[in-house]
């Protein structure tokens, strides 16, 4: 029963990987290029130790996004606000560390706890609009990604948080070498992995515990499955809504940390702004689950990193964008399609067991 | 009546399900132009045959002849076209549209690919003139009650030239003057030579709107009679229906003890819009008591037990032991010793896609075997789920199998299983045996009487009058969100206390 659930799980993404394959192959060849020549090319890239540390650094951020998005879907709650939340707790965590002097432990737990509460509270505001006044956490987590740009912008634009960083970049000051987390340059010797990376695992396990192995979980959960259910179980409906989303706020806050504490130490207008929405993508792909997240974020990483062989071979890299859309898409029905057949399929082995049993009785 | 010819045969039919045989070897002869009543205990197998009859599921053997001529009926469409019209018992229309959109939804009268509403009307009025259904075409049907939800409904099915019509337990909603217009309706419509087939329970309706009775007992047709010729009365009807089992839960003893477990004082819950659905109710459960409200489904029965869970808000006083709950959260009367068994189990009590050792947690998901504080114990609900599997004789390979997976019967015998663990003190229970086989019903009756000898307070609401006068120790009758009499459950019998839930009389 379980392999067979194994199985069933791991059907739905083979078929979305191939179809999209497939797909792309397509596009590849209405476009005049070699399918074989720009896959093999991807694939020789994308395995060179340097793309792979590349790739790792990258996933680890797609990681925590998609965590943070899932733990909303958990249970229908949709987060679009990760884009918002992350940039608020970066810019939070890059002015507060900037302006610590203390042990490296201490300082990165400071830095990551400003994170994560800025991120919280970002999505509280959503939270609360929710509970209090009904508005969907959609619409107003959406608007709240464009307030929040503009209040970073504002800031370091036009207030001292903001210092010249480089040539026409501002940002905020430089955070101290004892704040950083630049991890180690153990598959590269040119390129360090972000020490980030064994946070988010922990982020991972701690996700999948408190799911599956607490009361809170449980709660969480049924919510996302009957939300009437839960409702007659005890679940106090507001509260959930607002738990869930400082919750996801929480670890949202953290999607920019693996780049400013391994990378930038500074928050800048360049600072990327858009990985929340690869979340949204890469929750789907991984079904919530933290493993299947993880490998939904590696390969997504892997399609980024490598695309930049795409211009060499003379195609435009926007193929990996519409190959990841295509996936995710893929994925989703291929999902959907699987799981109806599975309820089908159950309902029919439990009256086939049950038949035997009554004929041996 | 003179002979007339068979509208609709079934023959041999069989359907099985997971765990249960739906119907077996039904046999069943229409005559056309007449009102075809079929009745049977809740479970019995009525609603799988005529959806059956109605293409929604398919028999495994047997065959269906309509106006003599075999048919296969793959879909509903089939039916549809074959001229039967299924009016359900929760209605199918579209709150913001007007009656008559909803009438043509589905088959619209076209006019060069624009929808032609003039032909629409007339042909909506002729047929509401043809067979007296009184309605007006352009108000919204979020407008409309009950009764008149009903016609459309009817009217729908006329619309698209059914001529034969299955209504499933049409009365249940309806208040009794609104009873009253639809069997003159349906009295109009067998003049017109319509056939109707008229599933139901209440034994005093069919016998004033029947020409001919069907009885189903345990998925099979038991037999059918003919009020106009046989002198049959409802108490007949009731024992072709239990069958000689008459596993009627006879009450033993009285086990009521001082102890007040239970006390309600002028309990409303008021609807948006400003109805009292519940209005000032008042009653006491002790311990060792189990008090039975009576009523027809719709006059606030739901909502008294979802108020006392304090699932839906409510005005006046909830007392449990000495403890005032009327503002406590659900979970805190739940972690008090109240077990619940909603009324409809797949919305209100199971997580459908989470295996049945997850269900077992629901609703108990702070308490051991299911968790230790903060957090869960899988090991301990499997355990406990393997435990209730095998008292409560649910029909399952293994407890890892979603709940989706289970019969509706045995989805309940989980529930009540999960319900009557942990030792409760209250017991709220809304038809505990619905959909349950009778040997498994007589069990749940005796987990419910032990439990009760041991100090266990329930209240008890059922559609099944049997089981409402055999397990209670009082009966009180709802009616429009009061109670309007009290049955003694010694000496009532289930027409007196159908008599009393209409409003009609006085019982006992």
């Amino acid at each position: 029963m379980n392999l067979r659930r194994l199985a069933t799980s791991l059907i739905a993404p083979a078929i979305g990987l191939g179809v999209s394959l497939a797909a792309t192959a397509i596009i590849l060849i209405s476009i005049g290029a070699s399918v074989t020549v720009i896959f093999s090319s991807m694939w020789n890239y994308g395995t060179s130790p340097r793309a792979m540390t590349l790739m790792l650094n990258l996933a680890t951020v797609y990681f925590l996004s998609a965590l943070a998005v899932s733990i909303g879907f958990k249970m229908n709650l949709f987060n679009i606000g990760v884009n918002g939340q992350y940039i608020l707790g970066s810019l939070a965590a890059a002015v507060v560390a900037s302006n610590l002097q203390l042990p490296k432990a201490a300082s990165i737990t400071v830095t990551i706890l400003t994170a994560m509460l800025v991120g919280a509270a970002w999505a509280g505001i959503a939270a609360w609009l929710k509970v209090a006044r009904g508005v969907s956490e959609v619409i107003s987590t959406i608007m709240l990604n464009f307030i929040a740009i503009g209040i970073i912008s504002y800031l370091i634009v036009r207030t001292s948080i903001g210092t010249e960083t480089g040539v026409n970049i501002r940002g905020t000051k430089l955070i101290p070498e004892s704040g950083m987390l630049r991890g180690n340059a153990f598959i590269d010797p040119e390129t360090k992995v972000y020490g980030f990376l064994f946070i988010s695992i922990f982020v991972g396990v701690g996700y999948w515990f408190l799911l599956n192995r607490t009361r809170f979980g449980f709660d969480l959960r049924a919510t996302g499955k009957s939300a009437s259910a839960a409702r007659t179980s005890g679940v106090q409906s507001t509260r959930m809504i607002v738990t869930t989303m400082l919750l996801s706020g929480a670890v949202a806050g953290l999607v920019g940390l693996p780049y400013l504490l391994g990378q930038t130490g500074s928050y800048n207008l360049q600072f990327p702004t858009e990985w929340g929405f690869i979340g949204i993508a890469i929750a789907l792909l991984g079904r919530n689950n933290p493993l299947g997240i993880a490998f939904g974020a590696i390969f997504v990483a892997f399609l980024d990193v490598s695309s930049g062989q795409l211009v060499l071979e003379g195609v435009p890299r926007e193929i990996s964008t519409i190959m990841q859309g295509l996936i995710v898409i893929v994925v989703v029905i291929s999902y959907e399609v699987v799981r109806r057949n599975q309820v089908k399929s159950e309902q029919r082995s439990v009256a086939r067991a049950l038949a035997k049993q009554e004929v041996s009785a | 009546m003179s002979e007339s010819s068979v509208a609709v045969e079934l023959q041999g039919i069989w359907k099985r399900f997971p765990g249960v045989i739906a119907n077996s070897n039904i046999n069943l002869k229409v005559a056309s132009g007449t009102v075809h009543a079929i009745v049977g205990e809740n479970g019995a197998g009525k609603s799988t045959l005529m959806k059956i009859l109605y293409g929604m599921q398919k028999a495994d053997e047997g065959t269906i002849s309509i106006n003599g001529s075999a048919l296969v009926f793959n879909s509903p469409s089939d039916a549809i076209g074959a001229g039967i019209g299924m009016v359900h018992q929760h209605f199918m229309l579209a709150d913001n549209f007007t009656v008559l959109e909803n009438i043509i939804l589905g088959s619209e009268p076209k006019s060069g690919g624009k929808l032609d509403f003039v032909k629409a009307r007339k042909l909506i009025s002729d047929i509401a003139a043809e067979n007296g259904l009184a309605v007006n075409p352009d108000v919204l049907v979020s407008e409309l009650g009950v009764g008149d939800r009903q016609r459309i409904e009817i009217l729908k099915v006329l619309y698209r030239g059914a001529h034969i019509l299955i209504l499933d337990e049409p009365t249940a909603v309806l208040v009794p003057h609104e009873v009253e217009e639809l069997f003159s309706t349906l009295r109009d419509l067998k003049k017109q030579g319509f056939t109707v087939i008229f599933i139901s329970h209440k034994l005093d309706e069919v016998l004033s709107i029947a020409d001919e009775i069907t009885v189903i007992r345990q998925g099979t047709t038991v037999g059918t009679v003919n009020p106009h010729v046989e002198k049959v009365s409802a108490r007949d009807l009731a024992e072709m229906m239990v069958g000689n089992e008459l596993p009627t839960p006879a009450s033993v003893g009285n086990t009521i003890q001082d102890q007040v477990v239970l006390t309600v004082e002028n309990l409303s819950v008021i609807a948006t819009g400003g109805k009292a659905i519940v209005d000032g109710v008042s009653f006491k459960i002790r311990a060792g008591e189990i008090l039975g409200i009576a009523g027809v489904e719709g006059n606030g029965q739901a909502e008294i037990l979802n108020a006392l869970m304090g699932i839906e808000s409510a005005t006046g006083k909830v007392m449990f032991q000495d403890e005032d709950i009327s503002k406590k959260s659900t979970r805190h009367r739940r972690d008090l010793g109240i077990g619940f068994i909603p009324e409809d189990r797949q919305r209100q009590a199971l997580l459908l896609e989470a295996p049945l050792w997850e269900n077992r947690m629901l609703g108990h998901q702070t308490k051991a075997p299911n968790a230790k504080g903060f957090w869960l114990n899988p090991r301990g609900a499997k355990a406990d789920t393997k435990r209730i599997v095998a008292e409560y004789d649910v029909r399952t390979p293994s407890i890892d199998v979603n709940a989706s997976a289970l019969s509706g019967g045995n989805q309940q015998k989980l529930i009540v299983g999960r319900e009557m663990s942990n030792d409760p003190k209250l017991l709220i229970a809304a038809h505990p045996t619905r959909g349950v086989d009778v040997g498994a019903q007589a069990a749940i009756w005796d987990h419910i009487r032990n439990a009760r000898q041991a100090g266990l307070a329930v209240l008890l609401i059922s559609a099944d009058l049997d089981e409402l006068i055999g397990l209670s120790d009082s009966i009180k009758v709802l009616l429009r969100g009061k109670f309007v009499a009290d049955a003694d459950p010694a000496t009532v019998t289930p027409q007196e206390l159908g008599t009393a839930m209409t409003g009609a009389g006085r019982a006992a």
